[in-house]
């Protein structure tokens, strides 16, 4: 697997990334090492292995589909955001 | 007046670990936030206590935080730029539980940003460093933690595991550093790694305080919905069934891991042998693919984990905005630190069309692999015994321009949180130039009791220096 400016750019892209020029070289030699280490992999046999995803030991919780008391008010929530009008938090327009 | 069946205080108590708070703070760095308010929580127990009010089990005793924690004491920053500001409205429910007993918190603990890392190095607000020399790393990501105990600051600090984040650096300082078996301890309210390895444990001085902490912190929890029935309170305490078979790894013994640890190790099995004890040797060949998967699995989930820092809701926002999506870019390429922007492209990486299969699905296969060999293990041995990690604290700066070096710290740490089996750092001695070695006592699912009997059997206690007041008796929750 090459990994080169291209790919930077384009896994900046996925992760929501500006990155500065400097940063874009310096990643390009730090991911290229990383993914050369986890390549590594390809020498375990997994033919006939079942992925695991968790290691919760448990099926799925279910509970009542009702509104429980939450821990934090809308105005604690709020307060947390630095742009707000009308009780609402503002962003610049989307569309 | 007595806490802990001493004639204490409670504002004795947190009056003398605020101020080694903060005696410590400037050459150490344990902290990201001293709580000075503290002490009137200290009155308010002392109150309590003059009333003949009940108190609970942990009243007066303080403690350190890990600033992944949310609580409405400080901000909850998570050593992370990004997190600035945040002032949490809602409490975690471990912390919920320890206050409720009535332990006192004195600071948040210093971490690596976001918990990725294995020195401290990558927090936004500079490295913590090593209880024995100042020159070399804490370990992490939990650094502050095991520091803030080592030092004697704090009975107990709360540390999170993901990788090796407790066991690591509580091997560094020479103390004891518990991570439970998964889904011991709810998550609620912690900030998020790797949901489906994260563990929440502890850093004490005694290995026998693990197991109040233990019985305070267990149980399901309805806002962590892989959280464990209690299975603590009711499992074995190991009298019962003592310990007999010690197994031990053929591969870790190797030229990668330092000759003084291999030592220890080799001078702990003999005692044990001495003591009547069984020793197996095993093979393991899938745990050395453990590092490969986890550096795959673990980033998969931090980058989904981790998108939800935006700059809109909380914390940090650049000054460079614009449109929203450049709000998003800027926020997040000002706000994260150099590793957690690799971990994050590295989890999109694998998660891309095209390398999915070969990497994420592959490692999730390895997972099987791994899980299963631990269940054969421990049909032949009780317990484990391996070492934490490769290398004693090494010197600060060595790997921070090398991450696959900085991530060969956690080889023999990660495969417990794969297969989500408990285990523990234990102190067992020091190297030559007086830096600390730990070894780890690893266990099968749900044996956390039992190993905390079996560490408490084996290495006894930590004394940090002679002048070490709060070494507090809390064993058997006697107060």
């Amino acid at each position: 697997m090459e990994v080169n400016q291209d790919t930077i750019r384009h896994l900046a892209d996925l992760s929501n990334f500006a990155l500065t020029t400097e940063e874009s070289i310096s990643l390009v030699d730090d991911i290229k090492e990383i993914v050369n280490y986890i390549s590594k992999l390809d020498e375990l046999d997994t033919t006939g292995v079942a992925p695991t995803y968790q290691v919760f030991e448990m099926d799925n919780i279910w509970r009542e589909d009702e509104i429980l008391n939450q821990d934090a008010t809308p105005d604690e929530l709020l307060a947390l955001t630095p742009t707000v009008e009308r009780h609402q938090i503002k962003v610049p327009q989307v569309l | 007046m007595k806490i802990a069946g001493k004639d204490q205080s409670a504002v004795e108590l947190v009056k003398t670990a605020l101020e080694k708070a903060h005696e410590y703070q400037k050459d150490y760095h344990v902290f990201t936030w001293i709580n000075d308010a503290a002490l009137k929580r200290a009155v308010e127990i002392d109150e309590k206590i003059v009333r003949g009010e009940e108190v609970g089990r942990l009243a007066g005793v303080p403690y350190a935080l890990k600033d992944n924690f949310l609580s409405r004491d400080g901000e909850t920053t998570a050593s992370a730029h990004i997190l600035e500001g945040f002032n949490s409205p809602i409490t975690a429910t471990a912390v919920q539980k320890l206050e409720a007993e009535g332990a006192i918190m004195i600071g948040r603990t210093n971490l690596d940003a976001f918990a990725h890392g294995s020195s401290t190095e990558n927090s936004y607000y500079g490295p913590t460093k090593n209880s024995k020399d100042l020159e070399r790393v804490a370990g992490g990501s939990s650094g502050g933690s095991a520091v803030a105990v080592a030092l004697g600051i704090v009975p107990f600090a709360t540390g999170t595991d993901t990788g090796g984040s407790i066991r690591q650096p509580a091997s560094l300082n020479g103390v004891f550093g518990l991570k439970p078996t998964y889904g011991t301890i709810s998550r609620y309210g912690v900030v998020a790694m790797a949901s489906s390895t994260d563990c929440i444990g502890f850093f004490t001085r005694k290995a026998s305080d693990l197991d109040l902490l233990m019985e305070i912190c267990a149980g399901q929890d309805p806002k962590d919905l892989t959280s464990l029935p209690d299975y603590y309170k009711g499992s074995s305490n190991g009298f019962d069934d003592p310990v007999k078979k010690i197994g031990i790894i053929r591969d870790f013994d190797n030229e990668a891991v330092a000759p003084e640890i291999r030592q220890a190790l080799r001078e702990k099995v003999d005692e044990l042998k001495a003591a009547g004890h069984e020793i197996i040797e095993l093979d393991m060949p899938a745990l050395k693919h453990a590092l490969a998967a986890y550096y795959i699995i673990v980033p998969a989930e931090i980058s989904s984990n981790l998108s939800r820092h935006d700059g809109i809701r909380y914390g940090f926002r650049s000054e460079d905005a614009g449109d929203l999506s450049r709000i998003y870019q800027n926020t997040r390429s000002e706000g994260f630190m150099p590793e957690n922007k690799r971990r994050i492209m590295i989890g999109n990486f694998v998660l891309s069309s095209g390398f999915y299969d070969a990497y994420y699905l592959k490692a999730a296969k390895a997972r099987t692999l791994i899980i299963k060999e631990y269940e054969k293990a421990f049909e032949q041995c009780d317990f484990l015994l391996t070492p934490v990690g490769p290398s004693p604290a090494f010197k600060l700066g060595e790997k921070t321009h090398d991450p696959v070096a900085m991530y060969l710290e956690d080889v023999m740490s990660v495969p417990l949180n794969l297969a989500g089996v408990p285990g523990i750092s234990i102190p067992v001695g020091k190297t030559e130039a007086g830096l600390d070695i730990g070894l780890q006592l690893v266990g099968p699912r749900r044996s956390d009791r039992g190993l905390i009997r079996f560490a408490t059997q084996i290495a006894g206690e930590v004394q940090v220096r002679e002048d070490d007041s709060l070494d507090i008796n809390f064993e058997n929750g006697e107060l």
